[in-house]
């Protein structure tokens, strides 16, 4: 139990998937203008990541490694991540029209979404068993839903805030991310 | 001739990924702690793209337009996992260094991004050209970025500590730096682009200034 909640701080706060890890940078800067869209692609995408774990490590564990397939796992990881999504489309405009017409826009984007398929490598790789690969993509998940909408706020703010001319538009943004990004350092050592 | 060049030289500036199109950002700011990783990271994703879009690019005719999306990722994450091998095999301090943003290649939005908008509509040396520009554009980027980050963080400038290890500015090496460096980088450009367009405006605004006084004199 102990470990599990190591885990999920580790990831949500100590190693921040956006912030210290420099996943998801894309939707991060492309998605977060308003925190609506912040938290519809937060959602998504977390929504997205939790299950693709879910499928990939059994995957791997009962059918690539038995059969040592092992060097086929970014090909097969990033085709279950694209039918994942495909299937979640799917499902959510028959049974949830409501739900699809907020969400449907993101869904499409997060194919291409670094975080998800580096969480799926790295429950592989750190070695974890089932539930530690659940309780970490919930961790990270929770993580990037989080500064997804701490940006969003930020952005809020600049857009008021009388920036210097030269650092106008895309560049600010860089800045603040960098100066969260200092903030979340001092998490670093909050677990050994 | 001119044609390919112009389709290059695309790449490298005006349509920059990194700096103008603002895509693949993740990996440029994630290995760019030392000038070899940045280096190693844009030959990686250079070759990946350049294979990529050749590849599609021959059999655009072929691929059905209904799942061209499926057949893209495939033959992006062939080539991903090739690089990922032979990194592995021949240089594998390399390689742990760069960890998981080997295999994150195949989600790199510049790779989806042209093989989409350019090699699925044109030949196969258009897109080898383009896939030329637009992989050195980010590998310079990334190299610049590097090297910045390299020289203030750790103090080591191609090798040599010019700064010694105990005034060094670790900032730089970390996190943060990279996105501060980074902003840095799109600020100078910005404003570069701005000099330019002033200058040009400049020259034109001359132009019609002189037009309307010959006129006048007539």
């Amino acid at each position: 139990m102990n470990d599990l909640v190591k885990i999920f701080i580790k990831s949500w706060l100590v190693d921040n998937v956006i912030l210290i890890q420099f996943l998801a940078l894309c939707p991060f800067i492309g998605m977060t203008s308003d925190t609506g869209k912040a938290t519809g692609m937060g959602v998504a995408t977390s929504f997205v990541m939790v299950l693709a774990t879910a499928v990939t490590w059994p995957l791997y564990h009962f059918v690539l490694q038995p059969l040592g397939l092992e060097f086929l796992e970014t090909l097969v990881f990033i085709l279950v991540i694209a039918a994942l999504v495909q299937l979640v489309e799917f499902y959510l405009k028959k049974s949830a029209p409501a739900l699809y017409s907020s969400m449907g826009v993101y869904l499409a984007l997060i194919t291409t979404n670094c975080a998800i398929l580096a969480v799926t490598l790295n429950s592989i790789s750190y070695g974890y068993n089932f539930i530690e690969s659940i309780v970490y993509a919930l961790g990270t998940a929770c993580g990037f839903l989080m500064s997804m909408v701490l940006m969003s706020g930020i952005r809020a703010r600049l857009k008021s805030a009388p920036v210097p001319n030269f650092v106008k538009g895309t560049p600010i943004l860089f800045v603040s991310a960098g100066l969260l990004s200092l903030a979340f350092g001092g998490f670093a050592g909050l677990i050994k | 001739m001119k044609k390919y060049w112009n389709i290059f030289v695309n790449g490298l500036l005006k349509e920059n990924p990194l700096l103008v199109i603002m895509i693949g950002l993740c990996s440029s700011l994630a290995v760019t702690t030392k000038v070899t990783n940045g280096l190693g990271m844009g030959l990686a994703m250079t070759f990946v793209l350049l294979m990529s879009e050749i590849i599609i690019s021959i059999f655009r005719k072929l691929i059905p337009d209904s799942i061209r999306i499926p057949i893209f990722i495939i033959v992006i994450a062939s080539f991903t996992t090739i690089v990922d091998l032979l990194m592995q095999a021949y240089l594998p301090s390399l390689s742990e260094a760069m960890g998981v943003f080997i295999p994150l290649i195949v989600v790199n939005c510049i790779i989806m991004g042209r093989v989409e908008s350019f090699a699925s509509k044109h030949g196969p040396l258009e897109s080898a050209c383009d896939a030329l520009g637009m992989g050195f554009g980010y590998l310079w980027v990334l190299c610049g970025i590097s090297l910045v980050r390299e020289l203030l963080g750790s103090g080591v400038f191609f090798g040599l500590q010019v700064i010694p290890e105990d005034s060094v500015i670790t900032f730089f090496a970390r996190a943060p730096g990279g996105f501060f460096v980074f902003g840095m980088f799109i600020a100078v450009t910005k404003a570069l682009k701005n000099v330019r367009a002033n200058r040009a405006l400049a020259q034109k605004s001359k132009k019609t200034v002189a037009q309307n006084n010959g006129e006048a004199a007539k």
